[in-house]
């Protein structure tokens, strides 16, 4: 799964700058405030000249406290905070949170709300891709790619508002189904909203344009001698590493490993639906990035086979007014664009649960960068943190 | 004329020249980036285009507090702008406008040239050394390694060009890219540099220029994503904007380089020798802004390479090229 | 599941012309951005940009206050007794509203306080140019969230209606 193809042995061997002068080493502190940390991540490296020859990633500059946040709110207000975890994915968040909630009250969503879930979940997914396609040709150096992805992702970003009313922020899940909490008007408030008028065909158009964006970037970037240069053997992580440090998502794939868990679980109705996985080879930052570029092509298929497939019908199940969840524990995954998030619920009847641990994709992810990142040079060292794909929203919860 | 008025005169002219030049590209740099990116870019700032928005980004610079960190060491630190701007300033004093129109045609134009087009590399290795911050530090010494990695280049495609025309003399440069080739119908066809077999020379010097302006590709002292600004990121105020400006003058000094040695200059064919005084600097004007766009859209396509990789590039590619195009240029001379 | 392949340039640096060439395209396409404060986007119907009250229908029933995850509304009230219509009658008493902010430099603009609501009091409304220079002026009281009731959009039409 391993093997070194002799492009990726040029490149590393040309990367190889060897050091043989005697110097003393300096303490370079990258962060917590840094243009390319995606918020407030701080480094602490050791350098030798431009070498890294140790890093201690410390966190913990944004943390929430979620977990005990949750402990004294109600099950739907929950919903609001977990949508806060990873903010450029928000929707994809609330709903392993929100199927491990109906799982321990034993609701069953409608067929209906499970589809628009889906849909919403793969829209979530290519924007959140579409911000790593932006962002990590930036850290190489790239100013335009940036905008020619976020364009896009802005469409996407106006169909999740059409629908949930909230543009990162959907909080659009509630036990046993979907609602709007925006009321459009006093007639209509109190009932169930549906999906807008025109929002399937505008989805549609939407995915078109995203492929058209895809293409766009695939000339722009991923044929680029000189992303190549910088990207191809650079920062790879073997198979067997990546699976020890308990990486997951894109990351996982591009090193190879056949591991995404809509395939695995069944929280939505992926099974009824044709996609492939786009696997890597080497687990270097190329594969890294031409995996996540695959995943919004796939992810725009899955949701042109959800709108074929769309059923009719209620989005709403019975629900009882006061939602008491019965005692007991759960752990619900389910495969954020970041990664495998999970969130352990443990209920001991009543209307607030006991305990609400959260997995979260990018903390695992980012335990990995004092393994990857030690010998790497420092422009490399952007190049690979970038390539990681990490919201410190998701790492510090 | 008394020296010190004539010396005094040639300076403000080439501030005049200087100045707006820079204004200009970076204007357009504002406004081609912008719809590169599908942006619409600056737009208030002087009415509908926004063409004031360089005036008004400079007022702003100004207004803003001139630091001085304390671990600096003050005396380099307050220099090193000034080192700069005067290493892109002193290129202007060779580039000719026209026939007559420069301020001093020197025999070893093209030598002068090359020397002091290096001495912005030393402000840029005093402002990182001074500024006693370690991104400054580690931006004013990839600074230096670039300059060995793309001055040998820079230099040997430049030599190819003098083997060709045979002088150092920019002036003498483009009047040899002004004589007729061959004939056609009567019309007396001159090329420039870059069509009479110099092309892979200005590839090469293009990409050797587009180092030493530290621009994307090559903008590694300045790394914004990896080194913060590099060696700017301690200056403010006037003293960024110095920097600012330099980095933007120095872009059109390169294209005018470029132009003189590889695009003929000021000399547009059929145009009557006399006549070349008066639009002799539009041409050279149209070609400076074609340079500059090319370096503005190579700016905002590519990534930025590593300095170990722009050392491979340039020992391994463009020093070998470069050797081969002066021996292929010296053969074709004897033969010819 | 399928391999990623790596794309191979044919031309020798190919692929930086291929990007020259997307660059250049979009620089000679329309821009896709609007001069903000010349040009506004219009927000969806369903954008949640702020709330909006209807005062009268209001009964001071505090669930809104009470279910807001960051419990960033006020409400005070007071009962008042309405006398009765005709001699003899019940002596009704009726909920007023004395105080109704939401601080929206808390409000996280989930939606639980509008879904709650069994008065239809409450509504969203996309407005959103209400930014203030100091943070305490984003505390909206009664007067200026019942303000906000006149920009409240009709309901989209529904999909398949
Ligand atoms: S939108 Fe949410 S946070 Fe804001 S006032 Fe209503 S319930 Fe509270
Ligand atoms: S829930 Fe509605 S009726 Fe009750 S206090 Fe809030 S706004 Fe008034």
């Amino acid at each position: 799964m391993t093997v070194m193809d002799p492009l990726v042995a040029m490149h590393r061997a040309e990367a190889a700058v060897s050091v043989e002068l005697e110097t003393p080493g300096m303490t370079l502190n990258i962060g917590p405030q840094h243009p390319s940390t995606h918020g407030v991540l701080r480094l602490v490296a050791q350098v030798d000249g431009e070498r890294v020859t140790q890093v201690q990633p410390v966190i913990g500059y944004m943390h929430r406290g979620y977990e005990k946040l949750a402990e004294v709110r109600t099950y739907a207000q929950i919903t609001t905070l977990v949508n806060r975890i990873d903010w450029v994915s928000g929707f994809a968040n609330e709903i392993p949170y929100i199927r491990a909630v109906e799982k321990l009250a034993g609701i069953e969503p409608t067929p209906r709300a499970q589809f628009i879930r889906l849909i919403l979940t793969e829209l979530a997914r290519i924007s959140s891709h579409l911000v790593f396609m932006s962002s990590y040709p930036l850290e190489l150096g790239a100013p335009t790619p940036l905008m020619h992805a976020l364009r896009e992702r802005e469409r996407v970003l106006d169909l999740i508002e059409s629908v949930t009313g909230g543009r990162f922020h959907p909080n659009f899940n509630r036990v046993g189904g979907v609602k709007p909490a925006a009321g459009g008007g006093s007639s209509t408030k109190k009932q169930t909203q549906d999906l807008p008028q025109g929002f399937l065909q505008g989805t549609r158009a939407a995915m078109g344009e995203v492929g058209a964006v895809c293409d766009d970037l695939e000339e722009l970037v991923t044929g680029n001698e000189l992303i190549q240069a910088r990207t191809i053997g650079v920062g790879v992580i073997p198979a067997d590493v990546a699976l020890s440090y308990g990486m997951s998502g894109g990351n996982l794939r591009a090193s190879g490993v056949d591991f995404d868990l809509r395939k695995h679980e069944d929280i939505l109705p992926y099974a009824d639906l044709d996609f492939d996985i786009p696997l890597g080879r080497n687990g270097d930052c190329y594969d890294r990035y031409v995996v996540r570029l695959q995943e919004i092509r796939q992810a725009a298929r899955i949701v042109q086979q959800a709108i074929d497939g769309l059923p009719s019908g209620p989005l709403q199940a019975k629900v009882p007014r006061i939602l008491k969840v019965p005692a007991g524990e759960i752990y619900v995954r389910a495969e954020n664009p970041k990664g495998e998030m999970g969130y352990y619920v443990i209920s001991q009847g009543g209307k607030v649960p006991y305990r609400v641990k959260i997995r979260s994709a990018s903390f695992s992810n980012l335990s990995i960068l004092p393994w990857v990142l030690e010998g790497a040079l420092v422009p490399d060292l952007v190049a690979i943190m970038g390539s990681l794909d990490f919201v410190l929203g998701d790492v510090d919860r | 004329m008394n020296f010190w008025l004539e010396l005094l005169l040639k300076l403000a002219l080439i501030l005049a020249v200087m100045l707006p030049g820079a204004l200009v590209v970076i204007f357009g740099e504002l406004k081609i980036s912008a719809h590169m990116q599908s942006r619409i870019g600056p737009y208030f700032a002087g009415g509908r285009y926004g063409w004031a928005q360089p005036l008004a980004d400079g007022l702003k610079f100004m207004q803003k507090e001139d630091l001085v960190p304390a671990a600096a060491d003050s005396m380099v630190f307050r220099l090193a702008p000034y080192i700069v701007l005067m290493g892109t300033l002193a290129t202007y004093v060779i580039i000719p406008f026209g026939p007559d129109l420069v301020v001093e045609n020197l025999d070893l134009g093209l030598f002068y040239l090359l020397a002091v087009s290096s001495l912005t590399t030393l402000g840029v290795l005093m402002a990182g050394w001074s500024s006693g911050n370690k991104y400054s530090m580690i931006g004013g010494l990839r600074a230096a390694a670039q300059l060995i990695a793309y001055e040998l280049p820079l230099v040997l495609a430049a030599v190819a060009v003098a083997v060709q025309a045979g002088t150092l003399s920019l002036n003498g440069i483009v009047a040899s890219q002004a004589e007729t080739v061959f004939t056609i119908g009567g019309f007396d066809v001159a090329l420039p540099f870059v069509l009479k077999g110099q092309i892979i020379g200005f590839l090469i010097f293009v990409t050797a220029g587009l180092a030493e302006l530290s621009r994307i590709p090559f903008d590694m002292p300045i790394a914004e994503s990896e080194l913060t600004m590099g060696y700017l990121t301690e200056y403010s105020g006037l003293r960024f904007t110095m920097f600012f400006l330099g980095e933007y003058a120095g872009m059109v000094a390169m294209a005018a380089i470029v132009s003189t040695l590889f695009l003929g200059g000021y000399y547009l064919p059929f145009v009557d020798a006399d006549l070349l005084n008066v639009v002799g600097p539009l041409v050279l004007v149209a070609k400076v802004g074609l340079m500059c766009f090319l370096f503005i859209w190579i700016r905002w396509t590519f990534p930025r390479l590593r300095e170990d990789q722009l050392q491979t590039l340039a020992w391994r590619w463009l020093i070998p090229a470069a050797l081969v195009n002066i021996m292929l240029t010296g053969i074709a001379k004897v033969v010819l | 599941m399928t391999q990623v392949d790596r794309n191979s340039a044919k031309l020798p640096l190919g692929g930086l012309l291929k990007g020259m060439k997307v660059t250049i395209k979009a620089m000679v396409t329309r821009v896709h951005t609007v001069q903000y404060p010349v040009v506004k986007e219009t927000p969806v119907p369903r954008a949640r940009g702020v709330i909006a009250l209807d005062p009268e229908a209001c009964t001071v029933c505090m669930l809104c206050a009470r279910e807001c995850p960051d419990w960033c509304i006020y409400i005070e009230g007071h009962k008042q007794e309405i006398p009765p219509d005709k001699e003899g009658g019940r002596v009704r008493t009726r909920s007023t509203l004395d105080r109704f902010d939401i601080d929206y430099a808390l409000c996280m603009y989930c939606g639980i306080c509008v879904e709650v609501c069994p008065f239809d009091a409450l509504f969203w409304s996309p407005d959103y140019e209400y930014s203030e220079f100091s943070i305490s002026d984003l505390l909206h009281d009664k007067e200026r969230l019942t303000d906000w009731l006149e920009t409240v959009p009709t309901p989209p039409a529904l999909e398949g209606a």
